[in-house]
């Protein structure tokens, strides 16, 4: 049993990569445009998901590192003239700091209270960007004039070079996320979802795994906000408004909270559903709420809401053989 | 020697309520102490204020000679000292193994990190924690249901699971919130054998529980409660014999 959702697991992996990587012969630009964006909503969801689906904090403010991230690559690369794609760890790293900033002081809130508390967060640094903080974003025009990524001296410019490198990112963040899951730092964050108190009891550093949460969480989303400003070479503080939060709370959800292909399974539907709905024209976004009403009533533990087994049967087998 | 355990004077108020006031016992190491008294009387939250859970208003709690009543509950669980709780609180969603698991947290180190890059000795401390803790599954009799989801499990199997989750944290005290509670004669039974094999293995056990055969049986000194207020103190036949702990149970007689 165990064994066999491993595999189905890894034929899913197998088939989704070999779909991306022949989309460019059978996909228009437009499509691989789409297919683009669903890659870069898959790696906020699922950095939404380390907070909200593993640790089960209610964030509400995700765009608010997304933005930090796409901000610090954009100035770097400005201002500085740093390759974009060297501006990661940058961006990693300030989205990281800004998160355990400011969710130090509210990172003990529970649930709704939380939730609140970061759709405050999210509206303070949105609005922040539009009156041109500190004179460095640009204000409501935004920053513009970003360069196109270099990859070994190509320079990737065109709808199916960024293609691939989106996709090669969700790729190490499919494997490293897996593996995250798998180990003594994932179980902790799953102790907090389901009881912090008891979490606590048990000898977890409770208010150390929050911050830690949205750290690692941040970092992720901070370098997908990299990616996305490489690729549009024009950010402004609209892409990162308080509805860009909304719907990735909303993919984990509906996709299947804490589940890594139920992540990215919501991300996908919330990206594409509305694209096949152009048929409906100005009734799609009623068809696509419509859809979703009917998904959370029928399957509210989301679609795909299934999760790596930690341990098999053969590993307790093997754990009590050895001792 | 001192004690393993000293609660001196503790007081702890909610509001205008007192609900400890000026409790002082102390838990000899090797021993399995009962704490008693009638619903309401401060038992649970003496065992928050050890663990941590409150902090005292007064008074000192010392462990292994250290001051504990200043320390976030988690160190209290390093320092040495698990528990279980009165209202089973396991992690539902999780395996009976992945619950253990929680207990050998304090115990192990790897972090985010060693999570990304899977370096040998995190690989290795992985195997061991989980080793240990089919180990502990074993101890109180659930290694056929170690991968059962706690949710899963029936109410007597769960708070055994509690029991094996504190054991894995290596704990010098292990203070149980009425083990006992919503289980039936032969639960009890095997509880009362339980406890004794825990003692067996050099662990000091501090436990609230209204079974009082289990309690008189078990326990070899007991500290009463009542309002709060610690009332009596003592071997079980002399607890059993005391006026005042009659009168707390039973009421005052009519004149």
């Amino acid at each position: 049993m165990a064994a066999r959702t491993t595999t189905r697991l890894a034929v899913g992996y197998a088939l989704a990569a070999a779909f991306i990587v022949a989309a460019p012969r059978f996909l228009d630009a437009y499509w691989l445009d789409v297919l683009n964006s669903v890659g870069l909503y898959v790696l906020l969801a699922l950095s939404l998901n380390l907070i909200l689906g593993d640790a089960g904090l209610f964030n509400m403010g995700h765009a608010a590192f997304y933005a930090v991230g796409a901000y610090t690559a954009a100035i770097l690369n400005t201002r500085y003239q740093i390759p974009i794609l060297w501006t990661l760890p940058a961006s990693a790293v300030v989205a990281a700091v800004f998160a355990a900033l400011v969710a130090r002081p509210v990172v003990h809130l529970r649930g709704d209270y939380l939730l609140v508390v970061t759709i405050g967060l999210g509206e303070i640094v949105r609005i922040a960007l539009v009156n041109d903080v500190f004179g460095l974003t640009g204000g409501a025009n935004g920053i513009f004039g970003i360069s196109r990524p270099m990859v070994f001296g190509y320079k990737i410019r065109r709808p199916h070079e960024f293609l691939y490198l989106i996709w090669a990112f969700v790729a190490v963040t499919v494997l490293l996320f897996h593996r995250l899951e798998q180990s003594r730092f994932g179980r902790a964050l799953n102790y907090l979802r389901e009881d912090p108190v008891a979490a606590e009891g048990s000898g977890v550093n409770t208010a150390r795994y929050r911050l830690l949460a949205f750290a690692l969480g941040a970092a992720w989303a901070g370098m997908t906000g990299t990616l996305y400003a490489a690729k549009m070479t024009i950010i402004s503080p609209e892409s990162f408004g308080f509805w860009e939060s909304v719907v990735l709370f909303l993919m984990v959800i509906l996709g299947g909270s804490g589940s890594i292909p139920g992540v990215i399974v919501g991300a996908v539907l919330v990206v594409v559903l509305p694209e096949v709905f152009r048929g409906f024209a100005s009734a799609r976004m009623l068809v696509f709420g419509l859809v979703m009403m009917v998904m959370m009533v029928v399957r509210p533990q989301g679609l795909l809401p299934f999760r790596l087994l930690r341990f098999k049967e053969s590993d307790v087998r093997r754990a009590g053989a050895s001792s | 020697m001192s004690a393993l355990l000293e609660v001196r004077g503790v007081t702890k108020s909610f509001g205008g309520l007192t609900a400890v006031s000026d409790v002082t016992f102390d838990v000899q190491a090797g021993s399995v102490v009962g704490l008693i008294g009638p619903n309401g009387a401060g038992k649970t939250t003496t065992f928050n204020l050890i663990t941590g859970n409150y902090r005292a208003d007064h008074g000192t709690i010392r462990f292994q000679d250290r001051a504990i009543d200043r320390m976030r509950t988690h160190k209290i669980v390093q320092a040495g000292i698990a528990r279980t709780f009165q209202n089973v609180r396991l992690f539902q969603q999780l395996s009976a193994v992945e619950n253990v698991l929680a207990g050998r947290h304090c115990r192990t180190r790897s972090g985010a990190l060693g999570a990304l890059l899977r370096p040998p000795w995190q690989v290795r401390e992985e195997r061991e924690a989980a080793a240990r803790a089919v180990d502990e599954l074993a101890f109180v009799g659930l290694r056929g249901r170690a991968m059962e989801l706690a949710k899963n499990l029936a109410y007597g199997d769960q708070r055994r699971l509690e029991i094996a989750r504190a054991l894995a944290a290596d704990p010098r005290l292990v203070i149980l919130d009425e083990p006992a509670g919503g289980m039936n004669e032969q639960e009890t039974e095997e509880l009362i054998g339980l406890i004794g094999r825990i003692r067996a293995r050099g662990i000091t056990i501090l436990l609230i529980e209204h079974d009082m055969s289990l309690v008189m049986r078990a326990c070899e000194h007991i500290v009463v409660l009542e309002y709060g207020q610690k009332i009596a103190e003592g071997s079980p036949a002399a607890i059993q014999a005391n006026p005042r702990v009659i009168e707390a149970y039973l009421g005052t007689e009519e004149v």
